[in-house]
This record gives C-alpha cells, sequence and structure tokens, in this order.
C-alpha cells in the first residue's frame, strides 16, 4: 500500500478475533488458529514434536522480529509477488491484469520454473505453506453462507490467464485455522532451505521432505518445493517414483530428475532446475541417513 | 479513535486515527523519537521496540493494535542515569556509525541477552537478522552485543554497569 501497489477502499482488521491458538488433535493432528503468530508455531511442542518440517520451516522464514507479529493465516494469503508487481512503474498482470510481465525477458534469476505461464512467472514467497503442503494440510474457512474445508493444494491457485487471482476465497470469506492431519510420516522430516545469505532471505530453492521406510523399502514419501513454483509446490512425480523403492540416492536422483522434468525455465534461473534436484536429493539422503555431503 | 497503552511504564491515552502507525504515534504523539522510522516496509528494523515482551517492527502495527498493550523502546533501556550494558557495549565496541539502525539494533539485541545470557557470535548474528545496518557495520554490531553478555555474566542483576570497562573485548 506504502508503495502504491495496492488501494483498498476498506481495510478490517481481525487481530481481536479468537482465533490464535494451536492445539494438538486427540488422534495426533494439528489445528492452528489462523491469527496464531509464526513465532508461537514454530515453537508449540506438538509441532516441534510431531512435525518437525513445519517447525523448522517457520524458523527459516522472514526474521524473528516479522514472525513475532506474522500470522498463520497471513502467510498463506501474502500475495505472490516478485519485484516487477512491487515497482509500480513496470507493466505485471498481476498488479495490472493485461499489462503484461516485465519479468518474462527481465531479470528473473529468483522467478519460478514449475506452474508457470505467459502472463506470470513470480514466485511463492512462503517456506511454511511449503511444508503445510507436504503434510496435506487443510484450509478451514468461514464465509457469509457457510465454512469450507480445503485441501491446501487447492488453495493455492496457479496463474494461467488470470495471475492475479491467487486463492479460491470468496469476498468476506475469511481462514480460521489450518488443520495438519496426523501420520506416522511426518515424525522423519526436514525442510532444507537455499538461498544467497544465511538468514532474512527468500529461497532459490527450499525442500519440505518426510519418508516412512518400511523393510529397507519406501513406504511413504512427501515433497515439496518451495523458490521455484507459482505456488507451493508438491512434487507428486518424484513421490510415485520413490513409492516401494529401495531408499538410496540412486532411487532419489531418478525421482527428482521426474520432477523437475516439467521445468521451464528462463535464461537467469536455469540453475534451480539442477538446484532443484540436488536439494532433493539432500534432503532425502539426510532422513535416510545417507551421505548428505 | 482512544487508545490506551502502557510505553516504558507510563500509561498514555490519546485519539488517534485507525491508520496511525505504532512507530508514528511513538513519535509524532509521545515526542519519543529514540525509535527511528526507515524503509516503513518492514525491511530495516530500525523502527523496532517490544510489544508486551517481544521485539516487533513498529512501522508493521497501527497504533490502535496496542491498545491496552506494553510497549517498550530504546528510551527504556538507560535506568537511573545508567546506560543498558548493551548500551555501553555499542559504546565500548564502536558499535555505531550514523547510528539511525541503533535503537533498533539495541532493542533485539537486549531481548537476546534476556533470554540468551550467553549467545554465540553465530546465533547473535541469527537473533540481529532482520536488522539492517546500512554502513555496514555488523562486525562491531556483533562485537558490542557480545560485550554486553560478558560483561552481564560478570555483573549479574542489577549491578553496576559502568565499570569493568575491559571486559570482553577481543
Amino acid at each position: 500500500m506504502r508503495q502504491n501497489v495496492l488501494r483498498p477502499g476498506l481495510l478490517v482488521d481481525i487481530n481481536d478475533l479468537p482465533l490464535n491458538r494451536v492445539e494438538d488433535l486427540p488422534e495426533g493432528g494439528l489445528r492452528i488458529g489462523a491469527l496464531a503468530r509464526m513465532s508461537d508455531v514454530a515453537q508449540a511442542a506438538g509441532v516441534v514434536q510431531r512435525f518437525p518440517v513445519i517447525s523448522q520451516a517457520l524458523l527459516l522464514g522472514a526474521s524473528a522480529q516479522l514472525r513475532n507479529m506474522a500470522s498463520m493465516g497471513g502467510n498463506l494469503c501474502q500475495r505472490v509477488r516478485c519485484s516487477y508487481f512491487r515497482d509500480a512503474t513496470s507493466p505485471c498482470n498481476k498488479r495490472d491484469p493485461g499489462s503484461g510481465c516485465a519479468a518474462l525477458d527481465g531479470f528473473n534469476r529468483g522467478h519460478a520454473i514449475l506452474g508457470t505461464s505467459d502472463k506470470c512467472i513470480a514466485t511463492h514467497p512462503s517456506d511454511v505453506a511449503v511444508a503445510l503442503v507436504a503434510m496435506d494440510a487443510v484450509v478451514h474457512t468461514r464465509g457469509p453462507a457457510d465454512d469450507r474445508a480445503i485441501p491446501i493444494e487447492e488453495f493455492f491457485l496457479l496463474p494461467g490467464d488470470t495471475p492475479e487471482r491467487e486463492h479460491p476465497l470468496e469476498h468476506g470469506e475469511l481462514i480460521v485455522a489450518i488443520e495438519v492431519p496426523a501420520t506416522p510420516t511426518a515424525r522423519l522430516s526436514i525442510y532444507l532451505k537455499f538461498r544467497d545469505r544465511e538468514s532474512y532471505e527468500f529461497a532459490l530453492v527450499s525442500v519440505a521432505a518426510a519418508v516412512r521406510i518400511q523393510d529397507g523399502a519406501i513406504a511413504d514419501v512427501r515433497l515439496a518445493l518451495g523458490g521455484v513454483g507459482t505456488k507451493p509446490w508438491r512434487a507428486r512425480r518424484a513421490e510415485a517414483s520413490l513409492v516401494g523403492k529401495l531408499a538410496g540416492e540412486a532411487s532419489f536422483a531418478e525421482a527428482a530428475g521426474q520432477e523437475l522434468a516439467a521445468a521451464k525455465p528462463r535464461p537467469l534461473n536455469a540453475f534451480k532446475v539442477e538446484l532443484a534436484q540436488r536439494a532433493i536429493i539432500r534432503a532425502l539422503m539426510t532422513l535416510t541417513n545417507g551421505d548428505t555431503r | 479513535m482512544q487508545i490506551t497503552m502502557t510505553v516504558n511504564g507510563v500509561s498514555h491515552t490519546r485519539d488517534v486515527e485507525a491508520r496511525l502507525l505504532l512507530i508514528h504515534f511513538l513519535r509524532d504523539e509521545l515526542r519519543l523519537t529514540g525509535s527511528h522510522w526507515g524503509c516503513d516496509t518492514s525491511n530495516c528494523g530500525a523502527c523496532v521496540v517490544w510489544l508486551d515482551e517481544t521485539p516487533v517492527k513498529s512501522c508493521t502495527v497501527l497504533a490502535a493494535m496496542a491498545d491496552g498493550r506494553r510497549v517498550r523502546t530504546v528510551e527504556d533501556l538507560a535506568r537511573g542515569g545508567r546506560l543498558d550494558p548493551v548500551q555501553q557495549g555499542f559504546a565500548e565496541c564502536h558499535g555505531l556509525q550514523c547510528g539511525f539502525c541503533t535503537p533498533g539494533m539495541m532493542m533485539t539485541a537486549r531481548w537476546l541477552l534476556d533470554h540468551h545470557p550467553d549467545p554465540s557470535v553465530a546465533e547473535i548474528r541469527e537473533a540481529l537478522s532482520g536488522q539492517l545496518c546500512r554502513c555496514t557495520g555488523y562486525e562491531n554490531i556483533v562485537r558490542s552485543v557480545r560485550w554486553a553478555s560478558e560483561h552481564e555474566a560478570a555483573q549479574p542483576a542489577g549491578g553496576d554497569g559502568g565499570t569493568g570497562r575491559q571486559a570482553g573485548e577481543r
């Protein structure tokens, strides 16, 4: 707003709503209130113990001073954006539909390689959303007419021809909670983030990974990527390739290659194709006590 | 709208516009100009104050959101005419050049030392990573916080912060 990117006619402060609790559900899942602060969720015992990937992703996002204020619902609703979106003098289909995309042939080193369209290649900025996508979270909303439970993958829309629309919320509809279902796979989980600085920087590539091994073979695996997609990217091709295989660098590399085969890089962000594959391999090797290099 | 908040232990009631940011409330209404208004986009951290017990960027907080809460600013660090060890550390180790980022640096550093009295250099860097110093004087800022940590360890709770100048210098 202060940079003239958005000019809403009306703002409503919802911070007094009683939506800031982080609850352990009886069967082992989580219910995270939409107004729970990122810093509180990161430290909640049930999150740290049962969903380490969520806690790690939170602590690698933004900076402490921002996490102390930022809410979980706000995190999911933050704009998918790039420097051209924020520069009100550049064409941007997201800010001004139909005006064009300055990033396509601009400085697009940080931009997306998965889920892009010829209208927008901005990267989804959230870390914790990547972990939540890997964990099959469900976004609970309340609208003027009814309540909805939206699987988190459907909560984020691909840009397609309408990059200005990023989620399926209707007018007057509000996130009230994020539920994370119980899964034994979550206990062995990790969030790795690769970026230009150690801290206070968006991901070039990040990986949320969880794996459950049974009799040496992969019984269940969850993989999601940040920094490379126009939405938090669930790596379903890689997952499908891994289930039933023996855990090891060969199967991990095969799976990573299958996922990134769909990548559409631009000249400046082509390095992300290989970086993402290496990140997947490293995350899975780390989880399975392989060589992490 | 009318709001009441406790700033540095003193209760203040004012009529403010709903859109007024906390940083402007502190600086323009209360004339507490120690907190600095920097980037205005929650990047730089010059405006960091404590809201209740946690450091926040006061340009991301509406004054109305602080209604009924406690705020602590850099003006509250020195007590009884005596500088806080963090302030002494900045003085001893040349932790400021232009000084613009200093109030935010100090409020985050104070919180860090209250919760982690003996932080490593890596922990200090992580804690301060939301604070930008455009003079790029980070090396001395980290040294200043270490100085304060070592000085506090030598002079626990409420001790005289004005002596032992050489402690921790390295």
